[in-house]
């Protein structure tokens, strides 16, 4: 019999031996990285060894330099530091990613809660809107808001990535609460006399704040590669604010000539972003029941 | 059987219905709430009063937004997206060039993507836990975090300049060569996605009692995953698939500016930046109107693969 031993024997094991281990070390990992980004970010005018800004009086001589131990990183097309930019550039990120994804956590809740709760028409249009909102690819629809604006920048990315953002959070909200309005304890909640608005937020959104947790944690991550994304197309940021993604498409121009200028603010976005997706895989696994066993 | 699918098939087509309408208020919204004129835009600010008002008429810009929408869906649905205010050609003729390159590319890393991700997510699920598992998981979560566009420059970087294997970008009158980098670059999301799609999707089938007593009955271990378990986790995959051509298409516009790639994404970048709205909307439109089609066809295919789905809906 080839099906011997370790084939039989295999079932056992599938029950996912390697993940308790496997989901630390993705916890640990995800966290850590998370940790270095936001402390680096918040932390960047204390660590940055330059003024991000500073173009050097003597520019040909410090122009596109490889790195070396005065700039760990290399300098771009105007001499300035690339660690003082990447760090600079890490607080716009950070800041942008988080700050857009509590705005669409707020909204998404809001409005997932009343839509799952309440029923009728208000879940009717709900599920309409997001139907027409995520049958656009995100970032196209991005592309095509900024469009509107005279001029692009990072407020008019902030405020695209919440239009579009939203939908996510708010179907998973209304799924919980669908999910759970009619158990016993929300009824006898109701009976007992306890109002609407106490039973959302005491007896509802307690129960759906796991998977929120996993959906904005990935989220910041998608807020952070769409701003670069949008500010390498030159319709995110605009000087004089630094993102990596605008770094991006300075360093394209140089690419041949000095890689350094492209990579590192690339290398700096995908560490990010790793982090925050490992994290956010750790959380779903202990958070959100559904996903335990993959 | 045909007729069984006839029915469900039927509600789906419809049930696109008022997505469409959903989307065609939302594209034309685009303009209706646009800041600034669209024929001053056009035209220049010291424009020939004469030319801006027959301007208003032809595109019934003078007439409220609701007549505008009817007006505009009516040439909508006649084919007629309008004519770019730079080009000064229809929008419809422009965008016909460009979508050969987009759809090449599309294929492309379609193709990469499900071979490389199908054939890594079966091979972490052979030994769960193990080595293997762990680092092809590991390249896939890498996959996901990348951003393409950086991802693009370093492969051109490392393959184009250095190596000197393939040309750095540009369409190349087609030729094969030119396709490689970009679609690689433009597979990598998807590629990690349904890597670990397939990987869980199998494991969640393995577990079930006709996967056991296959291998009660001694098959090999690789013919109980590919014959009888794969099969039934291609469901979840297709899904993914499907979804997966969304990530492909917003990749579209990146990956295209990396390579200097003639299609759709880089033209709706351009527009944006010269700020030719026709153009916009008729580029925002297609991209939406492929992804829903995309997810009809994956519907779809769920009903052929899936006979339980037919009956329940």
């Amino acid at each position: 019999m080839t099906a011997s031993a370790s084939t039989l024997a295999r079932p056992r094991r599938e029950g996912f031996a390697g993940t308790g281990g496997h989901r630390r070390g993705r916890l640990i990992v995800g966290a850590t990285l998370v940790g270095l980004f936001a402390a680096s970010a918040l932390l960047a005018p204390w660590l940055a060894p330059y003024d991000p800004a500073a173009v050097p009086a003597a520019l040909s001589d410090t122009m596109l330099r490889p790195p070396e131990i005065a700039h760990p990183l290399g300098t771009d097309a105007l001499g300035r530091d690339l660690l003082s930019r990447v760090l600079y550039g890490g607080r716009v990120s950070l800041a942008l990613g988080l700050g857009v994804e509590v705005v669409i956590a707020a909204l998404g809740v809001a409005i997932g809660l009343l839509a799952g709760y309440y029923g009728g028409w208000r879940d009717s249009l709900l599920m309409r809107v997001t139907d027409v909102v995520m049958a656009f690819p995100s970032l196209i629809l991005a592309i095509g808001l900024i469009a509107v604006f005279e001029q692009p920048g990072l407020d008019k990315v902030a405020l695209v990535l919440v239009a579009l953002g939203w939908t996510t959070i708010a179907r998973v909200v209304r799924g919980e609460v669908l999910s759970l309005k009619e158990r016993d304890y929300v009824q006898a909640a109701r009976a007992l006399g306890v109002g609407h608005t106490t039973v959302l937020l005491r007896h509802l959104l307690p129960n759906a704040v796991g998977p929120i947790i996993v959906a904005a944690t990935i989220g910041v991550g998608g807020n952070m590669i769409a701003e670069a994304g949008l500010s390498f197309l030159g319709l995110g940021a605009q000087a004089p604010t630094i993102s990596w993604g605008s770094m991006l498409a300075e360093g394209q121009t140089f690419l041949v000539s000095a890689p350094w200028v492209a990579f590192f603010p690339g290398a700096a976005l995908l560490t990010a972003v790793l982090g925050i997706n490992l994290l956010g895989d750790a959380l779903r696994d202990l958070l959100d029941p559904r996903f335990k066993s993959q | 059987m045909l007729a069984d699918l006839l029915e469900p098939a039927a509600k789906r087509v419809l049930a696109l219905l008022p997505v469409l309408l959903g989307v065609s208020l939302l594209v034309f919204g685009l303009t209706a709430v646009g800041l600034g004129d669209p024929v001053r835009a056009m035209l220049g600010q010291r424009a020939d009063p004469e030319l801006v008002e027959q301007l208003r008429r032809d595109y019934a810009l003078d007439r409220p937004v609701p007549a505008r929408y009817l007006a505009w869906m009516s040439r909508l649905v006649r084919g007629d997206l309008g004519t770019s205010y730079l080009q000064q050609r229809p929008v419809t003729e422009i965008i016909a060039e460009r979508l050969p390159a987009t759809v090449r590319l599309a294929v492309g890393a379609t193709v990469i993507s499900v071979l490389l991700g199908m054939g890594a997510g079966v091979i972490a699920a052979l030994r769960p836990g193990r080595f293997l598992d762990q680092l092809l998981m590991s390249v896939a979560v890498l996959g996901i975090s990348t951003p393409v566009f950086w991802l693009g420059m370093m492969l051109s970087l490392l393959f184009a300049v250095w190596l000197g294997w393939l040309p750095v970008s540009g369409y190349g009158d087609g030729a094969w060569a030119n396709l490689v980098l970009p679609a690689l670059t433009l597979a990598a999301v998807h590629t990690g996605t349904i890597a670990r799609m397939t990987r869980s999707s199998l494991l969640e089938v393995v577990r079930q009692e006709y996967i056991q007593s296959a291998r009660a009955k001694g098959l090999a271990e690789w013919r109980v995953v590919v014959k009888h378990a794969l099969r039934n986790a291609l469901i979840p995959v297709v899904t993914v698939i499907g979804i997966g051509l969304a990530d492909l298409l917003v990749g579209a516009p990146l990956t295209e500016t990396v390579f200097a790639w003639p299609g759709i994404g880089r033209m709706l970048v351009a527009a944006v930046g010269q700020r030719d709205l026709p153009l916009v909307m008729g580029a925002v439109l297609v991209f939406a109107v492929i992804y829903v089609m995309a997810n009809l066809l994956v519907d779809l295919a769920y009903l052929v693969i899936d006979p339980r789905i037919r009956r329940d809906r």
